[in-house]
């Protein structure tokens, strides 16, 4: 099993995913640069956080177009774990590999503090280890989080269990007062309908030790880390 | 067209419009042995600014202690550099940002960030943290301030925080503490000082020195444009004026996508082992670089702006050499592996040429397609620049009287209403607003961040330590008494960084001040000076580099004479860091004090002398609208006590919580205790040897507020008098979630947490009234 992380000009929470699997889940990872076409085998891929191209243009747009992306997209129609963090979530979108899109959080001010957010499916290999309903404690960082999509194609989401994460309050309601970004139904992150590509806006690589404050984000982790195993079996 | 300035024949007249005087031009034409032409005028005219040289500012330099067993690198690199043991050293710096966020708050707020950031990188170091000492004027309207100008001062703040938030954000590295201050004399004239840290191993340290004749110097980074021209020189070393908004030209733009390239190219072609030296084109950009690296190296270098990647057409040698463009380095490589760094920028998609070459003879030559100039002796242009010992005078100040002083509110007054709007001052109130705008966790080494603990702590992954850092100042104080307002800013950032369970091992500084030319500002610089100097000697922080900001002046009112220090420390065990958050119910609330010890015997002090010292509080200043008197009188001996008794207590593992008493006394401190923790209250009975208000909002330093647990008290209080500092059993942690502070066997303040959180954590953002 290896996980691989790409680097693309400007991401900066490269080395918070390369950490957090292999310091602290001590799983093979390494980083793929973004003029790379060549996966290096990896099982699983992460599309860091960061400023991607500085978000110019918008966040996402330019590095959607990277060389490495190509065979991201290869990847992930062929069925391997996509994983899309915060400018990752929104590289995903840009690339179309997720539905829905990104607009500024509605303060219209970068936040950066912990939210919590509710597992919302336990189908799927990003939160399979993870209890349904359960809250997790973990950070956002973004000016762009705001995610939005038509009715239908909510519909569709919610249909299809799309929807992995929601923002709620400490005590896990659903309101406004825990949505910090005004995205769509509180949408903390989705899956395609294949389940093997899923982006969300809060870093669970800034959650994964107990001094910083939660290590729930380790539940994410695992849960690929488990889907990948489950997998290797299946086919042995 | 580009030759057409070069011929302009220089007069002393162009000399002082560049701000050069007659006495400084003859010096020019003696190092030359000729008249300067225009673009050497202007390059002497940046490297002889008051910004550049520190002309007005060196001769008191001299007295700050700057050694120390750990300082690698003392003042005079681009950052101090310290042993933090593992094989590492920490680089670290705090430099002004002033005039330029007045003038074009975002941007000069983000080039500022920026400026630091290259600074530490250039070092060889990867930045890991950012603090920010902002001050502004104040934001509310009131009876000093006019709506109008409350309006304008919010606009400053949100552009200059909207330009710390952006630029650390992009490029990656926590902004993680510092301060936020509101006084009116900072209205037209607002003080950013950005302070970097970074880390790195101990032998590949980089310094500017421009080593090895023939060796190529090669140009990285953003293209040269004409922004910045006289960023230095005009902007930072001259008074404000109404005319001052023209000068938004002067100030530079910066792209933080393009310094995170930056960083990692560089870092990246420094571990080719093929680079020789390199620096930062910041203030006097190329000039700067070409003829500092060629001084310290004692070479020359020569280069030829042909080669210069330019962002614009037809600009001249004299606006490529000062121009102040943003995101751009100059290294000298081994020649014959100029190559092996070449590849490295391009892989990043930068720029990267070889514009000339390490020379002996030591001379800076500039060419411009192969024709000549300037050239100039590199060493007497950056280092024999003209010196000033400038008048100094005391001013006069009307002798105060017992009139002039905070009258304290009759025994028996009840204080909550009081203590709710201290709690609501905007120097008082939550910063959160602010610091939930930048990003203070990515890199996923924040231990404690912004308001969690008195410091910042980041740990080191690859090590068991922590560093601690802390950024303190007191303006009104150091209007007050230089001295001891300076020695005070001192005190409190090295507090900070104890509280957090560290070891103040090491200080920075940012001395902000008004115009040198004034007898008035030199006399509270040369005292800041002495008192810079005594406590960081008495503290064991030697001052390892910073920068002197003059000229924080508008229309010939100066600031207050405002240093800012930034002090680092070390904590070995980073899982030992203390943070402010009260834990549990029954705790023993202890107030730690160094002044009230066996050592030093309790402080007698007439009611006169308290009424003059808490005339200088913010209580005072927010309560009673009096701003006069003295600082507290500062003990460093008991200082020193209180710090190493913390360090000591830290690593016993004995305590649930640290905070200092600053800013509104003990009553604050012990109210954001409970307000960072769950649901917690404190009931507390305070001393009754002086007034209610003293005991309560009094700021006297050496003090530190702890919690404990019932069964570690007798441990901590053995602790204590190992170190001679006084250990008062000061009350408990409630569940009750109400804060009770007792005065001779009354309530003088009894509120219920939520209600005083709300007042503390929503005043900055009612306050803005931004959305």
């Amino acid at each position: 099993m290896k996980f691989g992380v790409v680097v693309f000009p400007g991401s900066n929470c490269d080395h918070d995913a390369y950490h957090a699997i292999g310091h602290v889940l001590q799983k093979p990872v390494e980083f793929i640069w973004h003029q790379s076409e060549d996966l290096h085998h990896c099982d699983a891929i992460i599309l860091p956080g960061g400023f991607s191209y500085g978000d110019y243009l918008r966040t996402g747009a330019i590095a959607r177009f990277s060389p490495v992306m190509k065979s991201v997209e290869k990847f992930a129609n062929s069925g391997g774990l996509v994983l899309g963090i915060c400018n990752g979530f929104q590289i995903l979108l840009e690339a179309g590999l997720l539905p829905g899109a990104m607009m500024r959080n509605s303060g219209l001010r970068f936040i950066c503090k912990h939210v919590h957010i509710r597992v919302e499916e336990t189908n799927s290999p990003f939160t399979c280890a993870a209890q349904q309903g359960r809250i997790l404690t973990i950070p956002i960082a973004h000016s762009d989080g705001n995610y939005t999509c038509g009715e239908t194609e909510l519909k569709e989401l919610e249909k299809h269990h799309q929807v992995l994460f929601r923002y709620t309050t400490p005590g896990g309601k659903d309101d406004a007062a825990g949505n910090p970004n005004g995205s769509t139904a509180n949408i903390a992150g989705v899956c395609n309908r294949a389940k093997n590509v899923a982006g969300l806006m809060p870093h669970p690589e800034r959650a994964v030790e107990a001094v910083l404050d939660s290590n729930d984000g380790l539940v994410i982790f695992r849960s690929m880390i488990e889907a990948l195993v489950g997998a290797a079996k299946a086919t042995a | 067209m580009a030759t057409a300035q070069t011929e302009i024949k220089v007069t002393t007249e162009i000399a002082a419009e560049h701000g050069v005087t007659r006495e400084e031009y003859a010096r020019i034409q003696k190092i030359l042995g000729r008249d300067p032409n225009i673009t050497e005028l202007g390059i002497f005219s940046v490297m002889w600014s008051e910004h550049c040289s520190y002309k007005s500012s060196k001769v008191h330099l001299k007295r700050l202690p700057t050694r120390g067993k750990l300082v690698v690198q003392g003042p005079g690199e681009n950052a101090g550099v310290v042993d933090i043991g593992d094989g590492l050293v920490a680089a670290f710096k705090i430099e002004s940002h002033n005039h330029p966020s007045y003038v074009e708050p975002f941007q000069g707020a983000t080039t500022g960030v920026g400026g630091i950031l290259r600074d530490i990188f250039t070092m060889g170091a990867r930045p890991i943290a950012v603090l920010d000492s902002l001050r502004f004027g104040e934001i509310t309207a009131s009876n000093t301030t006019s709506e109008e100008d409350a309006a304008k001062n919010r606009r400053i703040l949100d552009g200059v925080i909207r330009g710390v938030g952006s630029y650390g954000n992009c490029f990656g590295v926590p902004t993680v503490g510092g301060e936020v201050a509101f006084e009116p004399c900072y209205a037209q004239n607002p003080l950013v000082n950005a302070l970097a840290l970074g880390i790195a191993r101990k032998e590949e340290i980089f310094l500017a020195k421009a080593k090895g004749v023939g060796n190529p110097v090669i140009y990285v980074g953003a293209k040269t444009g004409r922004d910045g021209i006289h960023g230095a020189s005009l902007l930072a070393s001259a008074e404000f004026t109404e005319e001052s908004q023209q000068k938004r030209p002067n100030v530079q733009v910066g792209d933080p996508f393009l310094e995170k390239l930056l960083l990692e190219a560089c870092l990246e072609a420094m571990k080719t082992g093929a680079v020789v030296a390199i620096q930062d084109m910041g203030a006097a950009g190329l000039t700067c670089s070409t003829c500092e690296m060629a001084s310290r190296g004692g070479t020359g270098i020569e280069v030829d702006l042909a080669k210069v990647p330019q962002r614009e057409t037809g600009m001249t040698p004299y606006e490529i050499m000062l121009s102040e463009s943003q995101e751009r380095m100059l290294l000298v490589a081994e020649k014959g592996r100029e190559q092996e760094v070449l590849a490295v920028f391009k892989k990043w998609g930068l720029d990267a040429t070889v514009v000339g070459e390490v020379t002996d003879g030591g001379l800076l030559v500039v060419k411009d397609h192969g024709k000549l100039a300037a050239k100039i002796p590199a060493h007497p242009l950056a280092e024999e620049g003209p010196v000033y010992n400038r008048p100094i005078a005391e001013p006069t100040r009307r002798k105060e009287t017992e009139q002039d002083w905070f009258a304290f509110a009759a025994e028996g007054a009840e204080l909550t209403a009081n203590f709710t709007k201290l709690l609501a001052a905007p120097t008082i109130a939550s910063k959160q607003w602010i610091t939930e705008q930048y990003d203070s966790m990515v890199r996923t080494n924040t231990l404690a961040g912004p308001g969690a603990s008195d410091a910042a702590v980041m740990r080191i992954k690859e090590t068991k330590r922590a560093l601690a850092l802390a950024t303190d100042g007191n303006g009104r104080w150091c209007q007050l008494n230089p001295k001891a307002g300076a020695m005070h800013a001192v005190a409190e950032a090295a507090r900070n960084v104890a509280a957090s369970g560290a070891r103040p091992i090491a200080a920075t500084n940012c001395l902000n001040f008004g115009s040198p030319e004034k007898p008035e500002v030199m006399w509270q610089f040369s005292e800041a000076i002495d008192g810079l100097g005594e406590a960081c000697t008495a503290l064991g922080t030697p001052i390892t580099g910073g920068n002197v900001s003059f000229y924080n002046e508008t229309l010939g009112k100066s600031i207050y004479p405002t240093p800012t220090i930034g002090i680092l420390g070390i904590l070995e065990d980073a899982e030992k860091v203390l943070k402010v958050a009260f834990r549990n119910e029954g705790d023993v609330i202890v107030l730690l004090d160094g002044s009230n010890s066996s050592k030093a015997g309790p402080q007698a002090q007439p009611r006169a002398g308290k009424r003059r010292e808490f005339s200088s509080s913010e209580y005072s200043k927010t309560i009673g609208g009096i701003v006069a008197g003295e600082p507290p009188a500062i003990e460093l001996g008991a200082e020193k006590w209180v710090i190493d008794c913390m360090v000591a207590l830290a690593a016993e593992g004995t305590l649930q919580s640290a905070h200092d008493i600053s800013d509104g006394g003990l009553a604050v401190t012990l109210a954001e205790s409970c307000f960072a923790a769950n649901e917690l209250g404190a009931t507390v009975t305070v001393p009754e040897d002086a007034a209610a208000e003293y005991a309560l909002f009094g700021e006297r330093g050496a003090r530190v507020v702890i919690s404990v647990s019932p069964e570690k008290l007798a441990a901590v209080r053995n602790t204590a008098r190992q170190y001679g500092v006084g250990a008062h059993e000061i009350g408990k942690v409630n569940r009750d979630n109400i804060l009770r502070i007792e005065y001779k066997g009354r309530a003088v303040v009894s509120a219920a947490v939520p209600a005083l959180r709300d007042a503390w954590a929503n005043s900055l953002k009612r306050n803005l009234k931004l959305q």
